[in-house]
């Protein structure tokens, strides 16, 4: 079984975000470059599912869509433990774009499993993971918490208001992760470092695709006014303020 | 021409999402001079349907077809797209939560319609069509131009309000083709908590993190919960170490909410965690070190012991409402 984890290149979490040329472009200097979060925990759970004896997974395959900026990120996905990588050579313009970039690739490179994480931190777009399962006409299961495999028994669980739902599907499909589905991200050790070195980072030409959105303009959000502070021991205070100034009970 | 909107029902009831979602709908179609069409899948009675009527439903289209009971976002996206294909629609407009992030893009690339999520309000300009949304998880806002004729927007919860406008609702049923083999997915186990407040849904939020100092001590943060009629929720390490489960984690990777007041208790306010609540209407903070960066995020501010902080509030709260 082959699994396929779709990973975004997005600034660090901690970056102060700015932009230039009028407030139309991301201003990229000095970020740090990461694994989007929750694909970094898509990656995670998949080499578990490898690492388990129990169930046939015989290939982790990471795969980006951009320029070779993200080369670095890509060697981390190997450093971690994934098996290859490919980078589709292109502008990441939109989520349209992007996914269909990626089904291009999957039609010539079938997988049985392909992961998505539910967004990326940079553009907030959450749809490339869904995108690519109507591309393909495959089953697709968002905000899964779970994913289990015993042979070709496979079962899901995904959050519903208030609750989950275990499901049972069958390959091929897309699951679209979220918090949950593993625990800590790795850390490559010294010896995936140097092993990643030697594993393939495939770079594909783009197929054509159209697409249908850009980002126009960026603006920072307003400062939020000086907090009030209260003491610790006038808590009536604090609820008649609630009640009457911010009216929120 | 005309604009749909996807109203999601959970267990034959909508929620206040749904109605946000029709008035938004509602005065996206009146800026468009178009008409609005409510979309609703699965078995919901005349009576529910009728209630999209207060915010300006004028036409609810109903698709009652039992394999849609369970929501498979295959054959959700084919009847939107079947619909929005027979009405001319020119914005399909849903709600941006697990069903609508599921189903959305699967709209979009079956009309092969340009797609936003997590919307904030009325688009800012018409032609173009440019719609504003948060981006880098709410350190900034975006500004995006959908230049396909067909468009998909999903709207962020609390971000519009409701807007009453009373109409006779007209109800048409609708028969779409869903084949069986879009079907690939079954439920075998589901689980849902009946006692507590839901989380996204929950206008008033008690969040704690590691400041409580073991999982042991959230008694406090329960009380005042109740007290309120509050969801409970918590900060990443807290979620991390185990003292609490990951569906209470809000912040970048795990939920973000919107609920008119969020009351964070030992909470240091981390950037990731300050990206999940941004969009509260009102923060109360309560920490014992008067730097943290909580309170610079926060309306109202106390230093002080969580653990003996939290106690008065509850009792405040309680007196205030006998």
């Amino acid at each position: 079984m082959k699994i396929l984890v779709c990973i975004s290149n997005v600034p660090d979490t901690t970056t102060k975000v700015k932009f230039k040329e009028g407030d139309s472009l991301f201003d990229d200097s000095g970020v740090q470059w990461i694994i989007n979060p929750w694909d970094e925990l898509a990656l995670t759970r998949a080499l578990e599912l490898k690492e388990d004896a129990g169930n046939s997974v015989n290939e982790i395959c990471v795969i980006h869509v951009g320029g070779a900026g993200a080369d670095a990120t890509l060697r981390k996905a190997l450093a971690i433990g994934a098996d290859k990588a490919v980078r589709i050579d292109a502008c990441p313009a939109d989520a349209y774009h992007v996914a269909g970039q990626i089904a291009e690739f999957l039609k010539e490179n079938p997988f049985d499993i392909v992961f998505s994480g539910i967004e990326s931190s940079d553009y907030n777009g959450s749809s490339v993971g869904a995108m690519i399962a109507e591309f393909m006409d495959y089953p697709g299961i968002s905000s899964v918490t779970a994913v289990n495999l015993d042979d070709d028994d496979i079962q899901l669980s995904r959050a519903i208001p208030g609750g989950k739902q275990v499901l049972k599907t069958e390959t091929p499909f897309v699951a679209v992760v979220q918090k949950g589905i593993a625990n800590e991200p790795r850390i490559p050790s010294m010896r995936g470092i140097m092993m990643a070195r030697k594993k393939p980072l495939e770079v594909k030409a783009a197929a054509e695709m159209d697409v249908l959105t850009k980002s126009v303009k960026f603006e920072l959000p307003a400062e939020k006014g000086a907090c009030k502070m209260i003491e610790s021991e006038s808590a009536e205070q604090l609820v008649d303020l609630l009640k009457n100034e911010a009216k929120v009970l | 021409m005309s604009v749909i909107a996807f109203a999601k029902n959970w267990n034959g009831k909508f929620k206040n999402s749904t109605y946000e979602l029709v008035s938004y709908t509602k005065e996206l179609a009146n800026k468009l001079n178009t008409n609005l069409i409510v979309l609703s899948i699965g078995e919901v009675s005349n009576d529910e349907l009728n209630t999209l009527g207060k915010f300006g439903a004028d036409k609810v289209v109903s698709v009652n077809n039992p394999q849609l009971n369970i929501l498979t976002s295959r054959a959700y996206a084919k009847v939107i797209a079947q619909l929005a294909e027979k009405e001319a629609a020119s914005v399909v407009v849903m709600s941006d939560n697990n069903s609508g992030k599921a189903i959305a893009p699967r709209v979009s690339v079956k009309l092969k319609a340009g797609m936003v999520a997590a919307v904030q309000e009325l688009p800012v300009s018409l032609d173009p069509f440019v719609v504003k949304k948060r981006v880098f998880s709410g350190k900034a806002f975006g500004h995006v131009q959908i230049d396909s004729e067909k468009k998909v927007v999903t709207i962020a919860k609390n971000c519009f309000g409701l807007i009453e406008n009373q109409v006779e609702v007209n109800i048409e049923e609708f028969a779409p083709e869903v084949d069986a083999s879009l079907f690939k997915i079954q439920v075998i186990e589901e689980e849902e908590q009946k006692d507590k407040v839901i989380l996204s849904d929950a206008d008033v939020v008690v969040s704690a993190g590691r400041g409580m100092r073991s999982p042991e001590n959230w008694a406090p943060v329960e009380e005042l919960a109740e007290v309120l009629g509050a969801a409970t929720a918590c900060s990443r390490p807290v979620s991390d170490e185990g003292w609490r489960g990951h569906e209470e984690h809000v912040g970048q990777t795990g939920k973000v909410i919107a609920p008119n007041l969020y009351i964070a208790a030992g909470i240091s306010g981390a950037i990731q965690h300050v990206a999940g609540i941004s969009r509260s209407k009102c923060i109360v903070a309560i920490n014992t070190d008067p730097e943290a960066p909580i309170f610079s995020v926060a309306d109202y501010g106390i230093v002080g012991d969580v653990m003996e902080v939290l106690p008065k509030l509850t009792k405040a709260f309680r007196n205030s409402k006998s």
